[in-house]
């Protein structure tokens, strides 16, 4: 379980996020909704580690922890961003297998043999020579996907994971969030799509710009 | 005209012309490639100080002639007691001029790349030169090569700047037999040579960028 206690974000004097407390389950999804400009790209990136809270604490099932220093390979919030940001240079499976091989120092041969699973569940079996360029939308995001599982994360988060795709898309990809869960995997949604918030939600946190 | 004797009289020092031509092009790409990557690393370093040095320093050398600059350094310098042999004038000459054009190439390359493959990279726990090696400079180098290649080129046909500090470079030779023996010849077969050294030059380029379209 993660834990934000009187997390406090601002930039340039604005604050972004004011005192949050938050519980993330494991195996649960949550959703992050709210307007444009309430900062949940913030608070995502916050938890991933991408951007320096500046006040308040992260507890990873009762650990202190933060994200924005950690190096724990065994503590990984994994990131699956709007625009996917997959590496363009890395065929489908070198983009799975880049951080096991090079962070993990896993050998290449162990490497793909241990994203194999995640290749399957994703569907992606028949894309693994492939190169970003060569993928649609939704295959793309599966890659991503697949990408931060190989780390075994923690937690795994999205930012828009509908706003990139076509819209008959959106129930594939609430299909593959829950069936994700399915396998006990704890996911934090950013979302304006309330329909879809909706659709995999078990807990919604509500997000509005701090006055 | 085309006198077949006469060609093989003058083509031993045409090609020992061609062979400096060479030393001046091969010394000056890797010496200027080597000292741009590091003025491009400074060019979009966060210490801003270095930046605008480096910006001053590529202003200087892009908004000047390379021929006075060749000549400041052979010629000027040695005023203030500060003496290069030919050789080592022209080389520097061009180093410090080429660095400049590469330095700015680089840093576009660099700049091009999404800000967001790095944050990709330390979401997956790899090191910034992790993802440097792997993931950035691959898509730099993909970016970077036509213009590097238009470098590379115009370098072969500047490389016979050298001329005026005196070096007996590939355009000297010509100019040498065409005065002596009063004709044309000497200086259509030198321009068949830079033709030659181009065309190479542009073969390999292809070669180098075919290896790079198998991403986009």
């Amino acid at each position: 379980m993660l834990e934000l206690k009187n997390v406090v974000k601002s930039f340039n004097g604005k604050t972004i996020i004011n005192n949050l407390n938050l519980k993330i389950q494991d195996g649960k999804i949550l959703t992050i909704v709210g307007p444009s400009g309430a900062g949940k790209t913030t608070l995502l990136r916050c938890i991933s580690g991408l951007e320096k809270i500046d006040s308040g604490e992260f507890l990873l099932d009762g650990q202190p922890f933060d994200p924005y220093e950690s190096r724990d390979n065994e503590s990984v919030i994994g990131v699956v961003f709007q625009d996917f940001q997959l590496f363009p240079n890395l065929s489908v499976i070198d983009n799975i297998t880049l951080a096991p091989i090079n962070v993990l120092h896993q050998k290449e041969t162990e490497a793909k043999e241990r994203v194999q699973n995640i290749i399957e569940r994703l569907d992606l079996t028949k894309f693994v020579e492939q190169y970003p360029y060569q993928l649609s939308g939704g295959q793309k995001q599966r890659v991503a996907i697949a990408r931060a599982l190989a780390m075994n994360p923690s937690i795994l988060c999205y930012d828009e994971p509908t706003s990139a795709l076509d819209p008959e898309l959106r129930n594939e990809v609430s299909k593959l969030i829950l069936d994700l869960k399915e396998n006990g995997i704890t996911q934090v949604i950013i979302t304006h799509d309330i329909e879809f918030a909706d659709k995999v939600a078990d807990d919604t946190l509500t997000v509005k710009p701090v006055d | 005209m085309f006198n077949i004797n006469y060609i093989s009289e003058i083509i031993p020092s045409l090609l020992s012309g061609a062979s400096m031509t060479l030393q001046v092009f091969c010394w000056t790409i890797v010496g200027s490639l080597i000292l741009g990557v590091f003025l491009a690393l400074g060019l979009v370093s966060k210490f801003k100080p270095f930046q605008a040095i480096i910006s001053a320093y590529v202003w200087l050398m892009r908004g000047t002639p390379l021929l006075l600059q060749l000549i400041f350094i052979f010629y000027g310098l040695p005023t203030v007691g500060i003496v290069f042999p030919r050789y080592e004038a022209a080389l520097l000459a061009f180093i410090l001029n080429y660095a400049a054009y590469f330095a700015e190439i680089f840093r576009g390359g660099l700049q091009s790349v999404d800000k967001g493959q790095y944050e990709a990279g330390r979401v997956l726990q790899m090191t910034y030169w992790q993802t440097t090696k792997k993931v950035i400079l691959p898509q730099v180098a993909k970016i970077v090569l036509p213009s590097i290649g238009n470098e590379v080129i115009n370098l072969v046909k500047d490389s016979s700047l050298v001329y005026v500090i005196g070096i007996g470079d590939l355009l000297r030779a010509g100019n040498v037999a065409a005065a002596r023996d009063v004709t044309l010849v000497p200086f259509i077969l030198v321009g068949i040579m830079y033709l030659i050294l181009t065309g190479i030059c542009t073969f390999l380029l292809r070669k180098v960028e075919k290896h790079y379209s198998y991403f986009k």
